[in-house]
């Protein structure tokens, strides 16, 4: 699996510094588990956090710290936590990579799609932090995406199939981010449906009563 | 910002000392990590805008996890300044911010694998760190600024632009010159 398209400098390193929020971290760290390219930039992003971390003009800790913290390694078990070893399912490999399906809580096929219109399906995953929307896109193969609007950022990444616009092609891997100046109009490749991520600003709300009923309805 | 780069003995020191902690519970090790570290990570949880004592309840959840976490350390991925580090901001994602860091699970079935280094390639991880630092400490000074802020403060691009009153797009093209000039000396991504 070759990845062409990556996500840039500005979102690796606020992903690496910790500055950048769950929704899109999400989006990141499906994309790590996927690109070794970009695993090795952040690593080496973390590597100037630990040299600033190394050069920072210490600051005095107070007489006791010491202290409280051996008493509290005390309590600690006496042999070493082992690295943590996950189940490994049998079988073919994951559509969907960890961290992301840990929070839908299944691969692919284990989810309650929901119809979103022109054969399209999606899932939402719930999300912490509400300043993002995310949401699992399964869009049928050969055919539009259906016409969303969003604001701001958006972040995409294929989990599998293919889809296209105007700036290339996405598959498995691929990421693209684009803002609401891209007029896009992505369809998915023929062959088998296109599963994708996406990570949206979270949509304005609505002061209306009746907005706030229709717009879940809607799914926007 | 000539103490950027720590002495490659420093460096070697320190993991020699993270692995005793990992590999015989050595509490003497643990006791000079500490030294090294604690006021170091105060300073740097204090410098988000945290108050003296969060800071210092922070950098003891930080360092008892350096003690729990210790056998994940592994010295020919990142020294221990490094994997110190993501610890502490890990920690203060979830101490400061209450929020969540989604990471990659380095046992998924899903994940895909690191290539094979050519021989030419294969460095030191310390070796790779120790030329990193170097190319940071050689940047002009604005764009240490620019990297300082965004690492130590825990800020995004726009925030830092604000606190350092200048133009988004100025904060970028500086990240990106400094990235672009730190990463030609390791090589990194093609």
């Amino acid at each position: 699996m070759k990845i062409h398209h990556h996500p840039s400098d500005e979102l690796l390193l606020d992903y690496a510094s910790g500055a950048l929020g769950e929704g899109w971290s999400l989006a990141i760290a499906t994309h790590l588990a996927l690109c070794p390219a970009c695993r090795r930039a952040v690593a080496g992003m973390e590597t100037l956090g630990g040299g600033f971390l190394t050069s920072v003009a210490p600051a005095p800790i107070g007489d006791d710290a010491l202290d409280i913290v051996m008493a509290r390694l005390d309590a600690e078990p006496q042999e070493p936590a082992a690295a943590p070893v996950a189940e490994i399912p049998r079988g073919a490999e994951p559509v969907l990579p960890q961290p992301l399906r840990g929070y839908l809580g299944g691969d692919a096929g284990d989810l309650e799609w929901r119809r979103l219109g022109l054969g399209a399906f999606q899932v939402p995953v719930a999300m912490e932090d509400r300043r993002t929307s995310v949401r699992l896109l399964r869009i049928p193969a050969g055919r539009p995406v259906p016409e969303h609007s969003h604001r701001g950022l958006e972040l995409t990444l294929v989990l599998r199939g293919a889809f296209s616009d105007a700036t290339g092609e996405y598959k498995r891997g691929d990421f693209q981010e684009a803002d609401d100046s891209l007029e896009h109009r992505p369809h998915a490749a023929p062959g088998e449906d296109c599963i994708c991520l996406a990570v949206t600003d979270a949509p304005l709300r609505f002061s209306s009563v009746t907005a706030r009923i229709v717009q879940p309805l809607l799914g926007i | 910002m000539s103490s950027f780069e720590p002495g490659r003995t420093e460096t070697e020191q320190l993991n020699q000392l993270l692995l005793a902690v990992a590999e015989q519970r050595d509490r003497q090790a643990f006791r000079a990590l500490f030294g090294h570290f604690a006021p170091r990570l105060k300073a740097f949880v204090m410098s988000q805008q945290a108050d003296a004592g969060t800071a210092e309840e922070v950098v003891q959840e930080t360092m008892v996890n350096v003690w729990r976490k210790a056998a994940q350390f592994d010295a020919a991925k990142a020294s221990a300044s490094t994997w110190v580090f993501t610890i502490a901001r890990n920690m203060r994602i979830d101490m400061l911010r209450r929020a969540r860091r989604p990471e990659p699970d380095m046992n998924d079935p899903a994940m895909v694998s690191d290539p094979e280094p050519l021989a030419h390639e294969r460095i030191s991880h310390e070796q790779e760190a120790e030329r990193l630092r170097a190319a940071v400490a050689e940047l002009p000074a604005e764009q240490q600024e620019v990297l300082r802020l965004v690492f130590m403060e825990d800020i995004t691009h726009a925030e830092a632009a604000e606190r350092l009153g200048i133009p988004l797009g100025t904060v970028k093209s500086r990240i990106r010159l400094a990235l672009k000039r730190v990463r030609a000396e390791v090589g990194e991504r093609e």
